[in-house]
């Protein structure tokens, strides 16, 4: 019943002499929230530019809905693009528009809306990303770091897409916007029915919103399985990250939660 | 969702008591313009009681929600959510929607006005940064001297390495571009010279122009546009994609000192490079009008030798050198001060490089013209 949305196969990724990826395959299914976990340096996020096409791989098959991205022609592909929305690390937010110029830009250029309806569209959209109303006017550089991943998702969100691209959402906010972001996301796919491809290295938010978690290690995936799963793998580092003090509180903290 | 996509469209159907809005179709962002008109015309139709039908309704978005919950009101919105028969995916939908348009209030838009006030006050606002821009720079050549004066007896404190490998960037990397561009003036100048003065009979004082012109002003003033565009901005962008980065920030809270670190190095890497380059543009531009003078007038090489010999003196091209130390100094100035005005966005990075390279083209013929002046009155 499950319909694979991302497929990646024999992935090689290499930048010199350093590999990245060997081999990898991985798996995402429509509807679900899927972490990619892994040490620093694993390529978690070479994976996600990999799959959006923003690098492109040494070796292997990368297909979103069904699609190879790089054999696509320009336009083919920028419209599978705009079936998905990325939200980079720091945001990636136009530091020369508006946070609600920001938004309404995909809106202009995609969905051919007029200036007026885009900008009333992206206040909704920043609404629904938990955005106050005044923040729409103010520039990227006047906003606090919370509320840049805030405008940054609510940019991503712009254009309905399917699949939703995470990198680190909740690094460098506070445990209460982190929360609250977390519960955003899972209310965002419950409503949207999005698929939503995570990165994270935030223990809390992978108990409290991720179906899926695949560690990625030693160039491939290791696990890809749900989390109590995962978090039995024999493995050095996957022992180590989720049985180490943070593991073992956020475990804590996850069935403290659901009781 | 079986059937085949269709456009989203809403009918008031006429009911028993009254009438019943029928939502039915795709409402996505792909007919957003269309269901936006269409909500439009029946807005002032519905009424508080009038009974809401989404059971034919197809694909739903984030935008089609918007609509809806715009036609509707997002009390009644959320009213339409806790509706038992519908999908649980769709009534958190219009929950989330009818409760992001519940924060969300059309912003109260400024009126623009415009006419003469506008005017006057745009005029008063220029005069006025223009102000502050002027006690800015002279705040900022302070600092550099301090800075200057500072360091000057401490060699342990001077960024040797840093300023070399300014000295390169500013001035050896500028050589060649700067040498073909007084070449070339040079020779512009020579024709110019050799045929407004045939019809005096006077061709062969064309060596005086060139010799005048270039000792005097050409040169440095050639040597200092081209540093303007070239370095002021590339000084800018330097620190100013700094600033953008809070890598200065981080240089203050390191406890070091921006002015020593970035201000000097580059600073003084004018002073050294620029009258070496002006020096350079002498010879280059002479080069240039002699070999028009040898092509050109036919003159011999050791005629335009013994002319230049006689005519120009060491005045000439001391007058003409003397300006390039200033020029360097308010060249670099003005580059790293623009860059320190930076502030947060990539835009801001354009506009101060382009500040930085209008300021000191300005400011360089500025001086030039005074010093012109002050010059002529003293009969140097």
């Amino acid at each position: 019943m499950t319909e694979t949305v991302i497929e990646v196969r024999g992935l090689v990724n290499r930048f010199g002499s350093q590999t990245v990826h060997e081999n990898l395959d991985l798996d995402v299914y429509r509807g679900e929230i899927i972490g990619i976990v892994g040490g620093s340096g694993t390529g978690k996020s070479v994976l996600l530019r990999t799959i959006v096409g923003l690098v492109r791989p040494v070796a292997g098959e990368v297909r979103v809905f069904g699609e190879d991205l790089l054999a696509l022609s320009a336009e083919k592909r920028s419209k599978v693009e705009r079936r998905f929305g990325v939200l980079f690390q720091s945001g990636a937010l136009f530091s020369s528009l508006t946070v609600a110029e920001n938004v309404a830009l995909p809106l202009v250029e995609h969905a051919g809306l007029d200036r007026m309806d885009a900008q009333r569209l992206a206040g909704v959209k920043l609404a629904l990303a938990g955005l106050p109303v005044d923040a729409g006017r103010k520039y990227p550089s006047e906003l606090s770091g919370g509320m840049v991943k805030r405008a940054a998702l609510a940019r991503a969100l712009a254009l309905d897409p399917e699949i939703l691209f995470l990198d680190e959402p909740t690094a460098g906010l506070d445990p209460i916007s982190a929360a609250a972001f977390d519960s955003l996301i899972v209310t965002l796919r419950n409503a949207l029915g999005l698929t939503v491809f995570l990165v994270t290295h935030d223990l809390d938010t992978l108990y409290s919103t991720c179906d899926r978690v695949a560690v990625l290690s030693r160039h491939r995936v290791l696990a890809a399985a749900p989390i109590g799963e995962v978090a039995r793998t024999d493995d050095a580092w996957v022992q180590a990250y989720f049985n180490g003090p943070r593991g073992r509180a956020a475990t804590l903290a996850a069935h403290r939660g659901k009781d | 969702m079986a059937q085949a996509p269709q456009p989203g469209s809403a009918t008031l159907v006429p009911d028993q008591g009254g009438s019943r809005l029928a939502l039915a179709g795709d409402w996505t962002l792909a007919h957003y313009a269309d269901l936006q008109r269409r909500a439009g015309e029946l807005a002032g139709r519905i009424g508080n009681d009038t009974a809401v039908d989404i059971g034919q309704l197809g694909a739903m978005d984030t935008a089609g929600a918007f609509v809806i919950a715009e036609l509707l009101g997002s009390a009644r919105t959320q009213k339409l959510a806790q509706d038992e028969s519908l999908p649980d995916a769709r009534r958190a939908l219009l929950k989330t929607v009818g409760d992001a348009v519940d924060t969300y209030c059309t912003g109260v838009r400024k009126k623009r006005d415009a006419g003469f006030v506008v005017l006057l006050e745009r005029i008063g606002i220029s005069v006025q940064s223009t102000w502050k821009q002027t006690l800015k720079l002279l705040a900022f050549i302070g600092i550099t001297l301090q800075g200057i004066a500072a360091t000057v007896w401490r060699p342990r404190r001077w960024r040797v390495t840093s300023l070399v490998s300014h000295i390169e960037q500013t001035g050896l990397d500028a050589v060649p571009i700067l040498a073909l561009l007084s070449f070339m003036v040079g020779a512009v100048v020579a024709f110019l010279g050799s045929t407004a003065l045939a019809s005096y009979g006077a061709s062969l004082f064309t060596v005086d122009l060139i010799g005048f012109a270039f000792l005097r002003e050409f040169g440095v003033l050639l040597t200092a546009i081209l540093l303007a565009g070239r370095t002021a901005s590339a000084f800018t962008a330097q620190i100013g994609s700094m600033k953008a980065r809070e890598e200065i920030d981080a240089i203050r809270t390191l406890g070091l000192d921006p002015v020593e670190l970035l201000v000097l190095p580059r600073v003084l890497a004018l002073l050294v490079s620029l009258p070496l380059l002006t020096f350079l543009a002498m010879i280059a531009g002479i080069a240039g009008g002699g070999v028009v003078c040898l092509t050109v007038l036919k003159m011999s090489p050791s005629m335009f030798l013994s002319m230049f010999q006689s005519d120009m003196s060491l005045g000439q091209f001391l007058v003409g050198i003397a300006k390039a130390p200033v020029f360097a100094f308010m060249i670099g100035v003005i580059g790293c001060m623009e860059g320190f005005k930076v502030s947060g966005s990539a835009q801001s990075v354009g506009e101060h490089t382009t500040s930085a390279v209008v300021q000191s083209l300005f400011v360089v013929i500025l001086i030039d013209a005074l010093a012109a002046l002050f010059y002529m009155e003293m009969g140097w």
